[in-house]
């Protein structure tokens, strides 16, 4: 079935303040498309996790939202961009209590649970991307 | 033969002060700041002349370089107007205007009394413009600069009066958090805290969360920190106030908060009072008391 994206709008992670702006942004999307109370809370702190990845360890980036129709489902799909110094091994990073900063070494798995759909390329010394969506 | 520009404008300003200043008043006058009722007449006359006697006292000391040393006192007048409308609620526009509706008077001015020689009438306003733009920049920079001094007051204000440390009872603390827990709040809010358990010798300390609309892993980390502190301190801590969604989010994320929880902030309260050898009972009625 083909995908097809209505809404799209383009927020910038330059600070702390900007990852609360996302926050904020993307539950009012969630809102919008009509995700349950659970669901909301699960993809908002999804994008607040890799919304301060792209922010502590990409050295700031954007993000892209798009309100996304396959058929009669609707969804919310997220994608963070940054150009930081990328992810050398994108397994390691995915293992949960490992971290490369101060964390707690559970937001990229996390983010992975949070959500239905979760995709991470990076090319070290060029950027990382991740995408993520929820399905209603 | 063609003036220098600063020259015209430093002789046009002396030579044609009452009617360039009267011009300016009227313009001040048709300005919205008056109508806003904000500032009486009297007042902005008196600013006004004052900036006006610092401008002709600086162009007659230095060139048309309004960021140079003898337009400091200018500045810093222009600057104490400006602070003073930022405070008192004015608009970007009238503050600017302030200086800005000087422009036209000044041209007019300089066109009367050089209208005959074109490159002296084009040096003369070419230096006013230069000057008056400066100084109308100067004065958004410091109005922004004021507001942006009262809005950051207000933060401050916000994440102290947001985290206050409440006592239940004898040892027993309630830290209700309320919004975002950034790096910079918790610190705050662990310094409250600490203080606090040692001012009432507290044995427990609560932490509701039912004002924190996201937990993500760096709230949690900042949660988890503020407990290890606590405990430090010889002070239980206890964490409420966890609502149903963000339970099956932090299970999700795989967050363990290693610590004892419940659901509202009145059973954290009950298991502190029995933790701490007390018992709420309701109160025995006689019999005859029911009737």
């Amino acid at each position: 079935m083909t995908v097809k994206s209505t809404k799209v709008e383009t927020l910038p992670i330059r600070s702390g303040d900007d990852v609360v702006r996302v926050r904020q942004r993307v539950r009012a999307l969630a809102i919008e498309i009509g995700l349950g109370l659970v669901d909301q809370t699960k993809f908002v702190t999804a994008a607040s996790e890799l919304a301060r990845n792209a922010l502590d360890y990409g050295g700031g980036g954007e993000v892209r939202a798009e309100i996304v129709q396959a058929g009669m489902r609707k969804g919310l799909r997220l994608t963070f961009e940054d150009q930081g110094p990328g992810i050398a091994d994108i397994e390691q990073a995915m293992t949960d209590h490992y971290t490369s900063g101060g964390g707690l070494g559970l937001g990229l798995g996390g983010a992975k649970r949070l959500s239905n759909e979760f995709h991470i390329e990076s090319t070290p010394g060029a950027g990382t991307r991740v995408t993520i969506a929820r399905w209603k | 033969m063609s003036m220098d520009g600063a020259e015209v404008l430093k002789r046009t300003l002396i030579e044609d002060e009452a009617a360039i200043l009267d011009a300016w008043y009227a313009s001040l006058r048709e300005g919205t700041s008056l109508q806003s009722g904000r500032i009486r007449e009297a007042e902005l006359q008196t600013q006004a002349k004052a900036v006006y006697g610092q401008l002709r006292d600086a162009l007659a000391n230095g060139g048309v370089e309004a960021d140079g040393e003898q337009y400091t006192s200018l500045r810093e007048a222009l600057a104490d107007i400006s602070r003073s409308r930022a405070i008192q609620g004015f608009t970007p526009t009238d503050t600017a205007n302030f200086v800005f509706s000087l422009k036209a008077p000044v041209f007019a001015a300089i066109g009367k009394a050089h209208g005959t020689d074109a490159a002296t009438l084009a040096a003369g306003t070419w230096a006013a413009s230069k000057i008056l733009d400066r100084l109308g920049l100067h004065t958004m920079e410091v109005f922004l600069e004021s507001r942006e001094e009262v809005i950051g007051r207000q933060g401050q204000e916000i994440a102290e009066l947001s985290t206050p440390v409440v006592r239940l009872w004898d040892g027993i603390l309630a830290l209700p958090l309320i919004g975002t827990l950034d790096s910079a709040r918790t610190g705050v809010v662990m310094e409250n805290l600490l203080q606090a358990i040692v001012d009432e010798e507290a044995e427990i300390a609560i932490i509701d969360i039912t004002g924190v609309p996201t937990v993500d892993t760096l709230v949690a980390q900042h949660l988890l920190k503020t407990v290890a502190a606590a405990r430090l301190m010889g002070a239980d801590c206890f964490v409420s106030g966890i609502r149903p969604q963000i339970a099956q989010t932090m299970v999700h994320l795989g967050v363990e908060l290693n610590v004892v929880s419940k659901a509202t902030l009145a059973d954290a309260f009950a298991l502190a009072l029995r933790q701490t050898g007390r018992k709420v009972v309701r109160q025995q009625v006689s019999a005859e008391g029911r009737r």
